[in-house]
Formats: C-alpha cells, sequence, structure tokens
C-alpha cells in the first residue's frame, strides 16, 4: 500500500479525502460527495464552463493547457456522439499521483467526468487506466457500479432526465498510450500510434465524435472546484496557473510522497523543507523538474515557483508534477542513458524521426558511458536529439529529445569525463538496457 | 461465438467476454481487455486464444495479432506462476533498483525474461511501474510491493513460495 505523507504547507484541496475511505460511496457522500454533479446539473453547461474558466485549471497530464476553454471548444451541435475521456494511463516516470486518486477517492473522478459530460453534451464518459494498476481498475469498477446502483449514473442521473453512462478501460502497457489521440485509438481496440492534428479531438475524438480529454488529476479536481467556485480555486494558486497540485517527490529525497502544494511554490523550498533535504545528507546534483521527459535543472536553478509559466521561462517544464530528485553520487551520462531507454523502449515506431533518434541515442549513450565515446559524440548526441524536435506526430519524440539535451548542455564536463577510455567515475548500474 | 461448450475460456470468462463485447459503441474496442482477460486465465496469448478472440469480434488473427504485439504486458509464450516484474526505470533506479533486480536474480536463480525450472517465478526489468514515491518498487503479477530492501526481497519470495505449495492452480 502507497504510503501517505503530509506536510504543513500543503493545501489539501485533490487530496482532502485521502485515507478516509471515500472509495466507499456512502463515505464520499457523507463527505460532500456528488454535490457538484447535482449542482452542475441544475446549473447548466454555460455556468459550469465559466466557473472552470475562472479557476485558472490548467490540464495536469503535463501540457497545462486551459481545462475550461479545452471545454468550450467542442460544437454544441454534433451529429455523432460526444464523449468524455479520462487519461488515467499515467507511464510517465517520475509520476505516481493518479495512482493515490483512484484509490483513495475515485468517485471524484466519476462526479468530475459526469460533470465534464454536463458541461460539454456527452452521454457517455471513459475512464482509461494503465493495465498495470489493475487493483485500481478494481477499485474504480467497483465504484462505478455503486454509483449505478444508487442512481448517479444511468439513464436518469440524480433523478434527472439526463443520461450518463460511464464505462472502465483497462490499457494492457503501452506509454504513448498516454498520448490522447493514441488513447483512443487504444480505446478503439488498435495499435496505440498517434493520429495527425488536426482535426483535434474536441472535434473529430473518439470513434469520430467530438472528445474531451483530460488527465485523472484534471478531472478530479473539477469536483473541488465547483464546491468552493473558480474565482477561490484561483486564488489558492500563481498567476495564470490556478490551484493546487499532486507534486510526486522521489529520488533522492529524504521524504518521498505526494504532496498536494499550491501552484507556484517554490520548488527548492519543496525539495529542502517539504522533502526533508537531500537522501543521507548529501548534496543535490540535479532535479528533473515534472516527469522524465522535463528538461534537468541545476542546483543553481531551483530557486523558481513550480507552475507551467516559471518552470517554462526556467528552460524546462512543469510536466506531470513528477520532481526526481539527483544527488552528487549519481552519473548523469547513466541517468540520461535510463531515461533514453525508456523512450526507446516506448516509442511506438510510427514516426522515424522518434523511432530511429531514440535508438540511436540509446547506442550512442550506451557506447559513451563505457567509455568509447569521443568528443565529437557529444555534439552529435545533441544534434540528434535537437533534430528529433517537432518532427513527429505526438509529442514522445520530443518528450525523449528534451531531457537528452538538457543533459549534455548542462552537464557536459559529465560527458568529458567518460571520453578517452576512462571508466565512469561514479557506481555502475546499468549493466544492460531493457530489450 | 457465445456457447459456453465453444469456448476454451471458463465459463465466467466466456460470459464476461458475451457481455463485454456489447459493452461498447464498437464492438472492437473490446480487444484490448479481451486480451488480457484471456491471459490471465490461460497464461499467455496461444494461438487457440487469439482465434477465439478474432472469432468473437469479427475480426481476423492477424489483425487481433497486430494489435497484440504492441502492448507490453501481452505476451506470447508461458511466465511463471509469479511473474516478478522489477522496475528500474528512474525514481526506482536512484534508490537501488538494479540492487534490488540483481538480488531477484540471485535469488531465483534466473535473468531478464527467465522462468524457474519449477515453473513458479519468472523475472522481468520493466519500465515505470507508477510507484516512483514508493521506490524501488517492483509487481508480482498485479500486485504491487514497495520501499523494498534486499531482506523484504527475501520476504516476498517466501510469501510467494509458501502460496505456490499450497494452491495447485
Amino acid at each position: 500500500m502507497p504510503r501517505l505523507v503530509s506536510h504543513p504547507d500543503e493545501v489539501k484541496i485533490i487530496s482532502r479525502r485521502f485515507g478516509m475511505g471515500a472509495a466507499d460511496i456512502d463515505r464520499f457522500v457523507e463527505l460532500g460527495g456528488y454535490e457538484s454533479a447535482k449542482k452542475a446539473l441544475a446549473e447548466g453547461p454555460e455556468w459550469i464552463i465559466n466557473e472552470m474558466k475562472a479557476s485558472g485549471l490548467r490540464g495536469r497530464g503535463g501540457a497545462g493547457f486551459p481545462t475550461g476553454l479545452k471545454w468550450s471548444f467542442v460544437p454544441k451541435q454534433s451529429a455523432k456522439p460526444k464523449y468524455v475521456l479520462v487519461n488515467g494511463d499515467e507511464s510517465e516516470p517520475g509520476t505516481c499521483k493518479d495512482h493515490l486518486i483512484f484509490l483513495h477517492d475515485p468517485h471524484a473522478v466519476i462526479e468530475g467526468t459526469i460533470i465534464a459530460g454536463l458541461a460539454i453534451g456527452a452521454k457517455t464518459g471513459f475512464i482509461y487506466l494503465r493495465g498495470e494498476y489493475r487493483y485500481l481498475i478494481q477499485i474504480v469498477e467497483k465504484a462505478v457500479a455503486d454509483a449505478y446502483a444508487k442512481g448517479f449514473l444511468g439513464t436518469n442521473i440524480f433523478g434527472s432526465e439526463t443520461e450518463f453512462q460511464v464505462i472502465v478501460q483497462t490499457g494492457a502497457g503501452a506509454y504513448e498510450v498516454g498520448e490522447e489521440s493514441a488513447l483512443m485509438e487504444s480505446l478503439e481496440g488498435k495499435r496505440g500510434v498517434p493520429r495527425i492534428k488536426p482535426p483535434f479531438p474536441a472535434v473529430v475524438g473518439l470513434y469520430g465524435g467530438p472528445t474531451v480529454i483530460n488527465n485523472a488529476e484534471t478531472i478530479a479536481s473539477v469536483p473541488h472546484i465547483l464546491a468552493m467556485g473558480g474565482a477561490a480555486y484561483a486564488a489558492v494558486g500563481s498567476e495564470r496557473n490556478g490551484g493546487t497540485r499532486l507534486f510526486g517527490l522521489s529520488g533522492h529525497i529524504k521524504n518521498p510522497g505526494v504532496y498536494e502544494l499550491p501552484m507556484g511554490y517554490n520548488l527548492k523550498k519543496m525539495i529542502y523543507e517539504v522533502g526533508g533535504g537531500i537522501l543521507g545528507g548529501r548534496t543535490l546534483k540535479a532535479v528533473v523538474p515534472g516527469g522524465s521527459s522535463t528538461p534537468v535543472l541545476r542546483p543553481d536553478e531551483i530557486d523558481i515557483g513550480m507552475d507551467f509559466d516559471q518552470v517554462g521561462k526556467a528552460g524546462s517544464m512543469l510536466g506531470s508534477g513528477g520532481v526526481v530528485v539527483i544527488d552528487d553520487q549519481t552519473c548523469i551520462v547513466e541517468f540520461a542513458l535510463r531515461t533514453i531507454s525508456f523512450y526507446q523502449h516506448e516509442s511506438c515506431g510510427w514516426c522515424i524521426p522518434c523511432r530511429e533518434g531514440t535508438d540511436w541515442l540509446k547506442k550512442s549513450l550506451t557506447r559513451f558511458h563505457a567509455g568509447f565515446g569521443t568528443m565529437k559524440d557529444i555534439d552529435n548526441i545533441q544534434y540528434l536529439a535537437e533534430n528529433m524536435m517537432g518532427r513527429t506526430f505526438c509529442p514522445l519524440g520530443d518528450a525523449a529529445a528534451m531531457p537528452t539535451i538538457g543533459f549534455v548542455k548542462k552537464f557536459r564536463k559529465e560527458f568529458e569525463d567518460h571520453l578517452n577510455g576512462k571508466s565512469c567515475p561514479y557506481a555502475k548500474h546499468v549493466e544492460v538496457a531493457l530489450v | 461465438m457465445s456457447t459456453e461448450s465453444m469456448s476454451i475460456f471458463s465459463p465466467q470468462l466466456a460470459a464476461k467476454f458475451d457481455a463485454l463485447v456489447l459493452k461498447y459503441p464498437v464492438k472492437r474496442s473490446a480487444l484490448i481487455p479481451m486480451l488480457l482477460y484471456a491471459q490471465d486465465e490461460i497464461g499467455y496469448l496461444s494461438d487457440a486464444v487469439i482465434e477465439e478472440i478474432a472469432d468473437r469480434l469479427s475480426i481476423t488473427p492477424l489483425d487481433v495479432r497486430n494489435v497484440a504485439t504492441y502492448y507490453s504486458m501481452l505476451r506470447f509464450r508461458p511466465v511463471g506462476k509469479y511473474n516478478v516484474q522489477v522496475c528500474t526505470n528512474i525514481s526506482c533506479m536512484l534508490r537501488g533498483a538494479y540492487d534490488i533486480f540483481e538480488h531477484f536474480q540471485d535469488r531465483l536463480g534466473i535473468g531478464h525474461k527467465g522462468v524457474t525450472a519449477d515453473g513458479l517465478f519468472s523475472l522481468e526489468e520493466v519500465e515505470c511501474i507508477g510507484a516512483c514515491c514508493w521506490a524501488p518498487a517492483i509487481q508480482v503479477n498485479y500486485d504491487f510491493h514497495d520501499e523494498l530492501t534486499n531482506d523484504k526481497v527475501d520476504a516476498v519470495l517466501a510469501t510467494y513460495k509458501a502460496k505456490g505449495a499450497t494452491t495447485n492452480a
């Protein structure tokens, strides 16, 4: 069972029911659950979207697109059915926040899905979880069945004339399926390869119908936003970054865990105060601020607010909020190799720059880390990665290239330390990377 | 195919599949869940599994294979009764996942994708399993075990060994 943590600086909105038995529907209702859905049903789509816009909520999957705006793009009239799709494929290394949402508060996801459906005029919502989360799928499936039994889902939700159905779907192992169009392909029973955009999902999505697709954390935030009011939610966060975020602290951190902190919370403080500092009292070498695809930050770059804009300004991304802390005894070349090995493994192969690029980067870094690199290789690794950028259907190519460029640019000396047959100055871990 | 007698699956699973194909706006959406649930019961995606699923969805076995080969959890040969999946991705790696992986290899006497002679265990190095804040973490079949140490690994193995000795399924 994943350990829950807490810190006085936390502002518990999404996590407020964690550890309180809210997976049980009666307990959830006792804690105020499904009130926002009822209110949304009474107030109507325009009110919901306005509250969402006022909340400043931005997509928690990593792209940070304003949720209210995304919902407003869905055409009111559509010949084809509209859908809500919840992305619980959570697979970005460093990220385990949705894990806790599904475990402790599955009804918040269901309630958020209903509200999103009401906002866009959809009658069906899908909650897609990665296949590895079987025990969580069972929890969510039970929650859905309980919601049907209470009449919160079905043909007449909450005794109204409105219909809303929810279907829980399992994945079967694929990082790429976390990309919105690949997820739709997977849900349609196909290989999870991305679709070209435009058309965007809001116009042509699942089964060709207009579709809103949101990350599980985004959706779970929705009932809380309607309960407290969009403006009050926005006030918790920083400028243009409403509310809180589930930040996952992992790696060489004394107190790892998922902490809910206001958007814009200082990263240095997050590491040294909330996380208790570096494991074993060692020194910080680097931080990956938002999941493995976000460019690394040096210790002198972490005095920044953790929101989409401030981390962007610092040359990285807030991404999924998975903060990976790296101490001074870690080899950055090895870390870069492990990162690229993951992307090489997960590239679906649809776009050549990603398929070939990740493979060559892995080969180069493997050779380099083993001490067979040349000075020219360092530039080649960066050049190769830079040439993958923006040349693929989906962002996986960028997700592989961006961190690689960051490692080379910011830790060039470590690469040079591996030159001329010198063995890695650090303890070696990656013997055989995944095949 | 909908009559249970013709199915290679248990009556329960066959009934589940009968319902599953009706659940979605498009029948084919049932494909990936069916493959995973079939694998849970049979152990892997045998030719017979692929043919029956293809038949149930009115698509070709080749089409089923084309999809199944994409997903990392789906497999075409049997694994151990308890499939140990060790995450070695960044967050786990920083917390000693490679030592944990090595310890499993020593204890089980098998490597990546190996199966023990008695068929009780198999071992795999896997990508991120979404337990980064509780690293190092593994999954044995679908069960998570987190914040592992070598001692905890021994305890985990002992538990499954005992479980394997008392059940003969």
